[in-house]
């Protein structure tokens, strides 16, 4: 029986994280699993906080993940991985965009950034992975690959295989973006 | 074929397949995808109504006429197409209708928590609650086949989790798409007392039957588990059972009005002690303990906000002699992550948006803000704190008129602001009102060529449709000049001293007044956008009037250190170079000019 899977997208607006889970998803469903998503959207605006669960599993229910119980956290802002560092398991892994969007609020001077966060979540989670996506990115030729990057290190620690996730980027990537993707996807999974 | 679906697309792909012809709908988070999904079908006509009410009487019309229709909203926008609903009971359906309310529990993108179940309750319509996409899909193809045969509109239910949930659909051929002949039938369709009283008889009639069809329907059943508590559920919350009580005994109701009173006490009569698990309100609760039965409910779970497996497992343990599955009973082990709560992260309007620079004039001249729906409503947050109410779609305008009829005093520092899509929406009614009892109220309507919160659909003011046909764009000059207002002037939002004079002026004038702002939203493909912005450090002095603007690419990069634009975010709209007050804010390139 196939063991079943929480993972937490968590980020900001705009960093594409609706691309990743619905690589995501196609990657699960290739591979044969029930598959749960729950997305809230919120306003049209740029800048909120994004979160989406993924569930797979032999048989998914609820849509939702509990406090505690994810077995992954793909954290593509790094006070996104602090803030949401409770749904995390005992011993899940938690994979951080090494990168800081201040919200409004510290924008405008009434909150200050926690420029530590990186340290706070190395010390409370077990597994920690810290990486500058949007730098290799870059590299690959396009910055809005990061999130691409971010999937190829989830990839390598979900029990699906390689070509099941280059068929799912395939499928979900536009072709004129393929190249960059593939390249992204292999960068991330390699560290 | 199976796909990963929405509980969105997928009654949007039901409606395809169960042959609708016909859709019409107002957008409101949660339920705009399913008509943005159903236009990209072939064969069907889609549209975007001014309002849900205008929307559910083409859907009558439509349906009357003989074709099978969807007519979609949230669930406050079924408090707008009320009216329509009531008397659309009586008169019953030719092709099937269903109308979809989507509502949502804990309020994610909502002004209230309403639980429209109740609106099937008193309109005696059927109400359907899907758990998940596949019986979302599902409910349609059934909804339709009920609305024909008990002649009846047929609410489907939606909530938050079901609408934007994600699950496994098995797609099919879609069915023919028949229209059924119209015949001339004044007894049923014209609504006048003598008639009417004929219909309420019916009603009365159709819902006997529709509780007998209630009884045998495959929507509610039963799965037989451990005997000694028994739960009652619907919706989402039947996944969260599944979950928190996997041995539970569980009557799951998918037709929820009216209710299978036999079926109940069957159930009843088959466990030790019974549980109604549903979100918000207590509407199956209050039902069957009508029916005499003994249940717990809101005594132990809320009535307020979304449930969860977590929530289930914990409020039901103290019951006791229910197996509780472990993981979601015990508080887990929390990785505490911070004492101190970390900086929120709120929406706010976008760099560049055209209605930043009405607020920061309203604050500037210290007005009270009658406020309205939409993105403008950020207008409320800090640092802008430019907003005094927000009650309803088109509520600013009426609630303006009140405010100076209550107090005259207010009647020159008040302004009604609203914007283009919500004007037509419900606010022509209220400068009407305006104009003609004469309030002096000074309206801003805040035209960017778009419903922007909802994801940018089209409205009667944009010049095109939901399916992509051109379409001529209301006049919203000429309409309010026609309404009687004679204090009309149009003005650009990125010009800052054109805007504050406007807003002086029209609020000390003693008639009415509207201010049409214009600007297409910064978030458009029609939006200007120009060289980003910078500072120059060697002319600041940093004051941080720039900050007070609440733009995103503005900030200081360490405390107290000058502001500085990000230029990727940065649209170039030139709001901050005019409030600077050092002219230290340049466009990039022209530091020197
Ligand atoms: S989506 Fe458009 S209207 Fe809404 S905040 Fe952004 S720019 Fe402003
Ligand atoms: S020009 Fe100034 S106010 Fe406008 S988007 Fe750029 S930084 Fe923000």
């Amino acid at each position: 029986m196939r063991k079943s899977l929480n993972i937490l997208l968590v980020g900001v607006g705009g960093q594409g994280t609706i691309l990743a889970t619905r690589v995501l998803a196609k990657a699960a469903q290739e591979a044969g699993y029930d598959i749960k998503v729950s997305e809230i959207k919120g306003m049209a605006q740029r800048g909120g906080s994004v979160v989406t669960q993924v569930r797979l599993g032999e048989k998914v229910y609820s849509p939702l993940i509990a406090e505690g119980s994810a077995d992954v956290i793909l954290a593509f802002e790094k006070m996104e991985a602090l803030r949401w560092l409770p749904y995390l398991k005992q011993d899940g892994h938690i994979i951080i965009n090494d990168q800081a969007i201040a919200p409004v609020p510290v924008l405008t001077g009434a909150a200050v950034y926690p420029e530590d966060c990186l340290e706070r979540v190395k010390q409370l989670a077990c597994h920690t992975m810290v990486v500058d996506a949007l730098n290799i990115a870059v590299d690959c030729g396009n910055p809005k690959a990061a999130n691409v990057v971010l999937m190829g290190m989830l990839a390598k620690r979900l029990p699906i295989t390689k070509e099941t996730w280059l068929k799912a980027l395939k499928a979900r990537v536009p072709e004129r973006f393929i190249d960059v993707n593939l390249k992204a996807f292999e960068q991330g999974f390699n560290l | 074929m199976k796909e990963l679906l929405s509980g969105n697309a997928a009654i949007a792909r039901g409606a395809f397949e169960a042959g609708i012809t016909v859709a019409a709908g107002y957008p409101g988070t949660p339920s705009t995808e399913i008509l943005e999904n159903f236009a990209k079908y072939p064969d069907i006509y889609a549209q975007w109504s001014p309002n849900e009410k205008v929307a559910l009487e083409v859907g009558a019309g439509a349906s009357i006429a003989g074709a099978r229709v969807l007519v979609t909203m949230k669930h406050v926008g079924v408090n707008v197409a009320a009216d329509p609903l009531f008397t659309l009971s009586y008169t019953g359906v030719n092709g099937g209708l269903i109308l979809i309310s989507a509502d949502d529990p804990g309020m994610h993108s909502s002004q209230n928590e309403q639980d429209n179940r109740f609106y099937a309750l008193m309109n005696k319509i059927p109400c359907l609650e899907p758990s998940d996409s596949q019986e979302a899909k599902d409910m349609v193809a059934q909804g339709l086949e009920i609305s024909e045969q008990f002649d009846t509109p047929v609410m489907l239910r939606l909530t938050t989790r079901v609408s934007h949930s994600q699950s496994f659909v098995e797609i099919e051929e879609p069915g023919p798409k028949n229209i059924r002949p119209y015949t001339k039938d004044p007894l049923k369709y014209v609504m006048v007392p003598a008639y009417g009283r004929l219909r309420r008889i019916f009603l009365e009639e159709r819902t006997a039957q529709l509780k007998a069809y209630s009884e045998n329907c495959p929507l509610n059943f039963i799965e037989w588990g451990d005997r000694n508590v028994g739960v009652i559920t619907s919706g989402i919350s039947y996944h969260y059972i599944k979950e928190a009580l996997p041995n539970a005994s569980v009557l799951k109701l998918g037709f929820t009005h009216p209710l299978p009173e036999n079926l109940i006490k069957e159930f009843a009569a088959g466990v030790e002690r019974l549980v109604v698990v549903e979100e918000l309100e207590p509407f199956l609760e209050l039902q069957i303990k009508a029916l005499g039965l003994t249940v717990h409910g809101k005594d132990l779970l809320p009535s307020y906000g979304e449930l969860s497996a977590s929530i289930i497992a914990r409020s039901l343990a103290p019951l006791g002699g229910i197996a509780v599955a472990e993981e979601y009973l015990a508080q887990p082990e929390v990785i505490a992550a911070s004492e101190t709560p970390l900086p929120g992260r709120p929406p706010v309007m976008c760099a560049g948006c055209p209605h930043r620079g009405v607020f920061y004039t309203l604050q500037k001249n210290k007005l009270v803000v009658s406020g309205d729906i939409g993105c403008y409503t950020l207008g409320s947050m800090s640092p802008l704190n430019a907003m005094d109410t927000c009650i309803c779609m088109g509520a600013s305008i009426g609630a303006a008129l009140g405010m100076e009829k209550a107090n005259p005093d207010m009647a020159r520092r008040t302004v009604a602001v609203i914007g283009d899509s919500t004007f037509l929406h419900s606010g022509v009614t209220g400068l009407i009102d305006v104009v003609y009892n004469g309030g002096t109220s000074t309206v801003l309507i805040l035209d960017n060529r778009t419903t922007a919160m909802t994801g940018h659909q089209e409205n009667p003011a944009t010049g095109s449709t939901l399916m992509g046909k051109p379409a001529p764009e209301v006049d919203l000059e000429a309409l309010v000049r026609a309404i009687g207002v004679k204090r009309v002037r149009t003005v650009d939002p990125l010009n800052l001293k054109e805007l504050d004079q406007a807003v002086k002026e029209e609020t000390a004038a003693m008639e009415p007044s509207v201010i049409v702002v214009r600007r297409p939203c910064a978030l458009l493909k029609k939006a200007i956008t120009s060289e980003p912005a910078e500072v120059n450090k060697e002319i600041c002095i940093n004051c941080g009037i720039c900050l007070k603007l609440g733009c995103p690419a503005i900030s200081r990069q360490e405390d107290k250190a000058p502001p500085h634009v990000t230029a990727i975010q940065c649209n170039g709209c030139g709001l901050c170079l005019q409030v600077c007050p050092k002219g230290a804010l340049v466009k990039r390139g022209e530091e020197n000019a």
